[in-house]
């Protein structure tokens, strides 16, 4: 075991692997030097936007290592309890050997397993939200600040972190991180595998390296299929944002409308309800598509709706509601892009 | 300790504020409009309407003002592009999830929606109505949710669950289909305070309207008298609706608007305080000479108090005192004394009474009230209603000549006009008690005390120990149906205790003027104390007119009739 946890991780530049990039270091800092004699950790595994199936592949194939990062980072903030929060595929699968792994290393007491509530959605991933679940409130985001580091869980300082930046840890603490990261890889509703890649290669990269480079024109959805941008074939050379998922989707055989009405209805449905830019700009998002189709991207209402998503609403989950409609239509949407005969092709 | 000064810039002029304040805090101060909804200062801040964005230098995303803390040297601006696209767009949403249904809002002349609408010169019609097919849900005759207008902010819920404590408003459902509702859990109900539509930015939670009937009424009398009286507290909380300063009394006007609009006889509740206090005081006196009857003696003039008592705790029926309340008293009063002294029959008066309470409502339509299958009181407007209807009729409510009510039954004593500040009950009966006591020489000390300081003020529960013809007598005052368990889990420490559902009591009640807010309530309070100061006759046994009346009843054996009710454990939706 490394003798200073905190310096080595901070040598690594661990990030959050939850989306945000947040640096590891800082947040454990932060909860170690609020004053507090009950702390809590919070793992993170709701894993619930489609096309990341990274924290799951990690359940699947190394619980013993994540119970290590769990452990390691419980004793750094000397957590009185670990809530260790699973969406319910999980739960069933994998909390019993979760169990017995902690127990291994004498954690099993301080462990509480809770289970994401059913048909609770996409928000119920979001950090806050899942310190009201644990707590028995209204689901929803909480007002930041103050964040969870300084009053966090029944407003303890709490540690959060997703399960792939504690199994990163565990890297760490046995000297084996390689600054790699998971990619889930997709074709449009189909994933073709979750690869461990150095964290640095650009998407073309992964692409290639892991066979899936398509033969076909496409295009590619990167960071999760809800939120995540929408690049095109020539856009290829930035590194994979957010929770490094990328699918794939073939241009010339895509049907646009489909694609964009996806997206809205997962959005509209999924809004917590919490604030009016969120629960009413996505439900007004997929009426104007119902009434409109494709053409509803002329219609000024549509680019206020997504400016103002941006800019005003309570999380980040709603910030990040227009991204992939916005960079579909920036990076690839044309009207010739699907139909064959098109005389502008 | 004291906070340390800061500087900030808004919209590019430099303002003071002090470390920990909103955004919002400093901007009102200074007179920077910025609007809100669902920011109320008695509420947790949840900025959840984001109708407060401001843009603040450095940062790409807006901020909500009101949960925003300021920090020195803050740059923000509250009309750049980004804040006009964000608010402009929420308003616009917002007023698309509430159906206009302005012909019959008691708020039509003071709609915030309205006026921002115009402020910013905004399409309220942007998008469709979506919330067309959604219920209306009522709670008794009182209060109601009206589904279709609900703009998501939750105040309600807030003010039910945080500053009520009762729980009863739920959010269900998530997203663009959650709706406020009654919560499922059968061991929860509405004691109809009305708290939720006082923090209800758009009339969604609102009282159950009754001032359409009563037009009707005034429209067509079918020969019979309509007579309207209006609560202590009413007169230092209209004016507010007209412009007049916090706490003015107006008594004068309000009987003027009254005649304005039809109505053949004007009352003062104050008469009717008068009465009750003097009932009250019989029987505080009574229990405590009586070894075996039960105290401590509890308050029963709010009506949501004696809903909370008859639903979560029955087995303190007997701890209520069976005194009628002000408007009922008053109302029978006028249907039987006054009706005789006029020649009329009870049944030839129609009573319309102005309250600032929604749950009064309720009261009025309980059975065993009635007076000879006679209501006390036929209809309950709220102070909402009554401002409502003066607008709608174009009374110029200020500059009208102040009339006075009808001499009969007078405007009662400066014990009278305090029932509505949290204490002012308590107060008022033991200044008669105190004297009663005195008189009868049953006391080995008499202090022949007027003023009781210590029952007053804002707070959830004032205690004292006070002196009653030479006992101690240890009371509790409850301002607010939220700080009710701590007196409740020591009723052993009293003989006497008053419980006022809504914070600071009836000039906090639900269905007074919005906006209204601690702040507010306790001007409000400081009005109705001038008020008594300024009576020359400021306990309800010195008032003649009372002790007359009193007697009347008593010659005609009426007294238990008209004085008394008794109370019977109430189900859910009672």
């Amino acid at each position: 075991m490394t003798r200073n946890i905190l310096s080595e991780i901070k040598k690594a530049a661990l990030v959050g692997r939850g989306g945000a990039c947040f640096p590891v270091h800082t947040k454990w800092e932060a909860v170690k030097a609020t004053k507090g004699k009950i702390k809590y950790l919070v793992v993170n595994g709701a894993e619930g936007e489609p096309g990341i199936y990274k924290d799951g592949y990690i359940l699947e194939n190394y619980r013993k290592d994540l119970i290590l990062g769990i452990k390691i980072a419980s004793d750094f903030i000397k957590a009185d309890k670990i809530y260790i929060y699973l969406n319910l595929n999980f739960f069933n699968k994998y909390k019993q050997s979760l169990n017995r792994e902690a127990k291994k290393v004498g954690l099993s007491d301080k462990i509480i397993f809770i289970l994401k509530p059913i048909n609770s959605g996409y928000i119920a991933g979001e950090e806050t939200t899942i310190l009201n679940i644990i707590e028995g409130k209204e689901i929803g985001p909480r007002i930041r600040p103050p964040f969870p580091t300084c009053e966090g869980l029944f407003g303890k300082p709490t540690l959060i972190h997703n399960i792939e930046t504690l199994y990163n840890v565990s890297l760490v603490a046995q000297e084996r991180y390689e600054n790699k990261r998971f990619y889930s890889v997709n074709v449009i509703n189909k994933n073709k595998g979750v690869y461990f890649l150095p964290s640095d290669l650009s998407i073309e990269e992964v692409l290639v390296k892991t066979n899936n480079y398509p033969s076909y024109d496409f295009f590619v959805q990167v960071g999760g299929d809800a939120d995540g941008q929408v690049l095109n074939m020539n856009q290829l050379d930035s590194c994979v944002s957010g929770a490094g998922s990328i699918t794939i989707h073939n241009l010339r055989n895509h049907n646009p409308e489909k694609l964009i009405k996806n997206w809205l209805k997962f959005f509209k449905d999924n809004s917590c309800g919490n604030c009016t830019p969120c629960r009413e700009g996505t439900y007004r998002l997929y009426e104007l598509f119902e009434e409109q189709g494709i053409d509803m991207i002329r219609d000024p209402r549509v680019q206020d709706l997504c400016d103002n998503l941006y800019l005003s609403s309570f999380c980040a989950l709603g910030s990040a509601v227009p991204n992939a409609f916005l960079s579909y239509l920036k990076n690839v949407y044309s009207p010739c892009n699907t139909c064959k005969s098109c005389k502008y092709d | 300790m004291i906070k340390k000064e800061i500087t900030i810039k808004i919209d590019n002029k430099k303002y003071k504020g002090f470390e920990g304040e909103s955004i919002l805090d400093i901007a009102s101060r200074n007179n920077i409009f910025i609007p809100s909804l669902c920011h109320h200062p008695d509420l947790d801040i949840k900025a959840n309407c984001r109708v407060c964005v401001v843009e603040i230098k450095g940062l790409n995303k807006l901020c909500t003002s009101c949960s925003t803390v300021a920090c020195d040297g803050m740059e923000i601006y509250t009309n750049s592009p980004k804040v006009q696209v964000s608010r402009n767009t929420n308003l616009k949403l917002i007023f698309s999830a509430h159906i206009e249904k302005c012909i019959d809002c008691t708020s039509r002349f003071d709609c915030e929606l309205l006026s921002l609408a115009r402020r910013y010169s905004l399409n309220i019609a942007t998008f469709k109505d979506r919330k067309g097919k959604r219920k209306t849900y009522k709670f008794s005759n009182s209060v109601e949710i009206d589904g279709t207008q609900c703009i998501d902010c939750k105040n309600c819920v807030d003010a039910c669950s945080n500053i009520q404590k009762i729980n009863y408003l739920k959010k269900d459902g998530k997203g663009f289909k959650q709706e406020i509702k009654a919560t499922k859990d059968k061991n929860i109900d509405c004691i109809y305070c009305g708290q939720c539509t006082l923090h209800c930015p758009v009339a969604s939670a609102q009282e159950q309207c009754d001032f359409s009937e009563v037009e009707k009424i005034l429209e067509n009398r079918k020969g019979k008298k309509v007579i309207a009286f209006f609560a202590p507290s009413v007169r230092v909380s209209i004016g507010e609706a007209f412009g007049l300063p916090y706490g003015y009394n107006s008594s004068g006007l309000i009987t003027a608007s009254l005649k304005r609009l039809g109505f053949d006889e004007i009352f003062d509740v104050n008469f009717g305080a008068d009465i009750t206090t003097m009932v009250e005081a019989e029987e505080l006196l009574e229990r405590l000479g009586d070894k075996k009857a039960v105290l401590p003696m509890i308050t029963s003039c709010c009506p949501a108090w004696v809903k909370y008592v008859e639903f979560y705790r029955p087995d303190l029926i007997p701890n209520l005192t069976t005194s009628r309340s002000p408007q009922i008293h008053l109302g029978g009063i006028i249907k039987t004394y006054w009706a005789n002294k006029l020649n009329l029959k009870g049944e030839d008066i129609i009573t319309v009474s102005i309250m600032p309470c929604t749950a009064k409502k309720h009261e009025a339509n309980r059975d065993n009230l009635k007076i000879d299958k006679m209501k006390p009181v036929d209809h309950v407007l709220t102070v909402r209603e009554l401002a409502f209807l003066i607008k709608k009729n174009g009374i110029d409510f200020k500059n009208l000549k102040e009339e006075k009510t009808n001499s009969l039954a007078n405007d009662g004593s400066g014990a009278a006009v305090i029932y509505g500040a949290s204490g002012g009950v308590m107060e008022s009966a033991l200044r008669t008690a105190n004297s009663v006591i005195c008189f009868s020489s049953k006391a080995k000390i008499c202090h022949s005390r007027l003023e009781f300081k210590e029952v007053r003020g804002m707070e959830g529960v004032k205690e004292a120990s006070l002196n009653l013809g030479g006992k101690k007598l240890n009371v509790a005052v409850v301002s607010g149906i939220g700080n009710i368990a701590g007196v409740l889990d020591n009723l052993d420490k009293y003989q006497y205790i008053e419980v006022m559902a809504c914070p600071g009591g009836c000039i906090g009640g639900g269905g007074q003027i919005i906006p209204s807010s601690r702040e507010i309530v306790k001007k409000r309070m400081a009005g109705l104390y001038v008020d008594d100061k300024r009576h020359k006759i400021r306990k309800a046994h010195e008032n003649e007119e009372v002790l007359n009346v009193l007697d009347y009843i008593k010659n005609k054996k009426m007294y238990t009739k008209l004085m008394h009710t008794s109370y019977k454990k109430s189900n859910r939706g009672d």
